[in-house]
């Protein structure tokens, strides 16, 4: 297997020759005992894991749709074998959609159809075995769910619920995966993924707040736990310290102060992140949305606001309502949840917000769709405005921008490698191979028009490119907050500018034109 | 006269099989519940929009368009080709001729052949790239082989060796009314018939099941409103039930 520092950029359009079982060794850190059994599953593999197995994949297709239907309806026509983004970066060959999904699917044939169960060989049914499983547990982790494939499947089949569903039934036998097991025992146990208790949080963003004020002399504040406030943040644990999400927070700060609006965040739910997602698991999801739901009835707020994560979005959005509504006792003015582009475009786009976009100069940027946000959710009113929002910030922040190649961006978007639960370091050969795409597109646009730095709204987006793009020889801090761009731009009223102190007649003559028109 | 039984008699079970196991399968994906909001996105807002989505999807294969543009050159034509043949084949079904049944039938009769060329390059697909050879198993083989044959045995019917039309036209209306009449002994036609019943037996098994399956996926035909409107499964609805308990504590 190579080593992850001589990966090299395959082209865009150059499909790789297939390199079987080039993955097949690649597995992720088991989940111990007390992370399965914090979450009411088994502690390891039972005796009878075939029988549970196949019962538990009985069960799930009576619940979905989805899976029953994309288990029928495959025709092996190939549109998705050259879709997925770690099969362009490895080529192992189970690692394009529709391979993945037959690891399933001929278990499906097996146990649950007349031609699988006479006819084995002609259909490629198969019997349940622990070759199998080690398979299933290998390949199936190494599915970012982005549903890329799903774009250009002529039947829409979703790989993302299918390796969602192979999750939950592994999980259900005592097969889990530690890091997203582990992950989620601590959101029910301390409120974040990171397991931030309360104390800590507070004294963290108070060092933001200190940190904003020294920068531009305005106590902006990060409030935790304020009842009877307006807004009630709820946003990736990441951004209270890593870099750069944490200049994204602080620009969520800055537009909250400057919208003149009351918010705060909550301790008892502090992660936007819902990491029972990767594992398909819609009870253990319900259980992470409703911490919101408590969270924003405890303190009384009006309104839900995400900040920038990309599966958070794709819960907030498309599941919240589902998972954990209806938020009848909200403000219904305003749709639930909104997402912090949103309320930042709004208020852009009523003026309400004085930026100047030289601030920003010093970058030319392109921004990174992420998956999550692309193809499982939207923002505003129309279709594509998940496109159109974050782009019109950017814009209105920044005098440089430039959109990568159109088949990359978009729904066409590849993920960034590290999604779906993939994000720990024991998958590091996958996530640096799977980022190459992304990579490759990059590079056109550094060459084409030296863009400098990459925006996203995603949290794990931002953690994995910060870790993977000096490998692709690009600076960790080339990724950037599409908030943080924000922060920059954003000229807080009395905010003491470098430009103010050097003419500072000159400013209050703006001010005072601003103030007339 | 046995060989008219046997047809006969298999043309009733095929036919039952193809309408049953299809209605089956049809009522299973429509009792079966989406418990999540999973269109892709971006996606319709509006359920006439979604109607627009589908039948893009399932008149011009959009997405199998953004997809690969051989592969749904090929598709799109093989499926064209064929629906324009099956239209063509109402005319031995009913008397007299319906009118727009004889509007099709000149496209019909040269569309037999378009059928046969795409079903050949999305064969010749699954042995030129690798990436799709490694993805055929012997049933993909055989369904394309059996369309081929299906194919080929009416092409030659029409063009080279006809068959008995007449006889033909009244034994199936003989099917039809349950006034049994002789089918003509011919071996291309029996072949022809006989192959057309195997696809009818295998549909409702088979990865055929992708043209009632596409009407029912999710990812295209959900409606992308779930904000404005709580989505809720009926199982899913139960779990809301513990929270007011859970609430109440």
């Amino acid at each position: 297997m190579a080593d992850h520092d001589t990966v090299t950029i395959n082209t865009l359009f150059e499909i790789p020759v297939l390199n079987r079982g080039a993955m097949k060794d690649l597995s992720t850190f088991p989940a111990a005992p007390e992370h399965q059994e914090a979450l009411g599953f088994p502690g390891e593999l039972v005796d009878n894991w075939q029988i549970k197995a196949i019962e538990k994949f009985g069960e799930l297709l009576k619940k979905s749709r989805a899976l029953q239907v994309y288990m029928d309806g495959c025709v092996k026509c190939g549109a998705c074998t050259d879709k997925c983004h770690y099969f362009l970066g490895t080529g192992d060959p189970k690692n394009m959609p529709v391979a993945r999904q037959d690891l399933l699917r001929k278990i499906y044939r097996r146990y649950f159809t007349f031609a699988g169960k006479y006819f084995p060989k002609l259909v490629g049914a198969e019997d349940l075995t622990k070759e199998v499983l080690d398979d299933w547990y290998n390949y199936f982790h190494q599915c970012s769910q982005c549903r890329r494939c799903s774009v250009y499947c002529p039947y829409g089949i979703d790989t993302a619920e299918i390796s969602m569903a192979a999750r939950e039934i592994m999980d259900h036998i005592g097969k889990g995966q530690k890091y997203c097991n582990e992950i989620i025992a601590k959101v029910h146990k301390i409120g974040n993924n990171l397991g931030l208790p309360e104390a800590a949080l507070i004294d963290t963003l108070e060092g933001l707040e200190e940190d904003i004020e020294e920068e531009t002399g305005v106590a902006v504040k990060l409030p935790v736990n304020v009842k009877g406030a307006d807004i009630l943040l709820v946003t990736p644990s990441a951004d209270f310290f890593a870099e750069p999400h944490v200049d994204g927070l602080i620009g969520y700060a800055k537009v909250f102060h400057q919208a003149g609006v009351s918010w705060t965040v909550s301790s008892y739910a502090s992660e936007a992140a819902n990491f029972a997602m990767f594992i398909g698991s819609y009870e253990q999801m319900k259980q992470i949305a409703e911490r919101i739901r408590k969270a924003a009835q405890d303190l009384g707020v009006k309104r839900i606001i995400f900040g920038e994560c990309g599966h958070a979005w794709r819960v907030a959005y498309s599941f919240l309502n589902t998972l954990a509504g209806p938020f009848d006792f909200l403000d219904s003015r305003y749709p639930v949840p909104q997402h912090i582009c949103e309320f930042t475009w709004d208020l852009i786009k009523d003026g309400k917000l004085n930026l100047d976009k030289s601030a920003n100069d010093h970058m030319t940027l392109t921004f990174h769709d992420s998956c999550n946000v692309a193809r499982g959710s939207r923002m505003g009113d129309k279709p594509g405005g998940q496109f159109e929002i974050p782009r019109a910030i950017i814009r209105a922040c920044c005098n440089n921008f430039y959109d990568m190649a159109a088949d990359t961006i978009h729904e066409s978007t590849f993920c960034c490698g590290g999604g779906g639960g993939l994000l720990t370091d024991d998958l590091m050969e996958l996530r640096s191979k799977g980022a190459s795409p992304r990579m490759e597109a990059l590079k056109e646009v550094v060459e084409e028009h030296g863009v400098t730095h990459m925006a996203a709204i995603c949290a794990i987006c931002k953690s994995q490119f910060s870790k993977v793009m000096p490998t692709y020889g690009f600076d960790m801090d080339s990724i950037v907050s599409v908030h943080q761009l924000v922060s920059n731009a954003i000229i807080l009223d009395g905010q003491v500018t470098e430009e103010d102190a050097d003419e500072e007649g000159d400013a209050q003559e703006h001010a005072a034109e601003q103030v007339s028109t | 006269m046995l060989l008219s039984t046997i047809y006969a008699v298999l043309f009733y079970l095929a036919t039952a099989v193809f309408v049953v196991g299809l209605a089956y399968r049809i009522r299973l994906y429509a009792r079966t519940p989406a418990p999540l909001k999973i269109p892709t996105t971006p996606a319709p807002v509006t359920q006439s929009g979604v109607v627009v989505r589908m039948a893009k999807e399932v008149v011009l294969f959009e997405s199998l368009f953004k997809a690969n543009k051989w592969t749904w050159l090929f598709g799109w034509v093989f499926h064209i080709a064929m629906l324009l043949v099956i239209l063509r084949h109402f005319r031995y079904f009913n008397e007299p001729i319906w009118f727009w049944v004889n509007w099709v039938q000149p496209f019909g009769m040269y569309a037999g052949f378009a059928m046969l060329a795409g079903l050949a390059a999305l064969w010749g697909r699954r042995f030129l790239v690798e990436r799709i050879r490694y993805i055929t198993g012997p049933s993909d083989h055989l369904m394309l082989l059996l369309l081929i044959g299906i194919a080929a045995t009416g092409l030659l019917m029409r063009f080279v060796e006809h068959t008995d039309i007449i006889s033909l036209k009244a034994f199936i209306l003989g099917l039809i009314y349950f006034d049994w009449q002789p089918i003509p002994a011919d071996p291309l036609l029996l072949v022809h018939l006989g192959l057309v019943m195997l696809l009818m037996f295998i549909f409702p098994f088979s990865k055929l099941l992708h043209a009632p399956g596409v009407f029912f996926s999710p990812t295209r035909n959900q409606v992308d409103n779930p904000r404005e409107q709580r989505h809720l499964a009926p199982w899913a609805a139960a779990l809301d039930a513990d929270r007011t308990e859970a609430g109440g504590e």
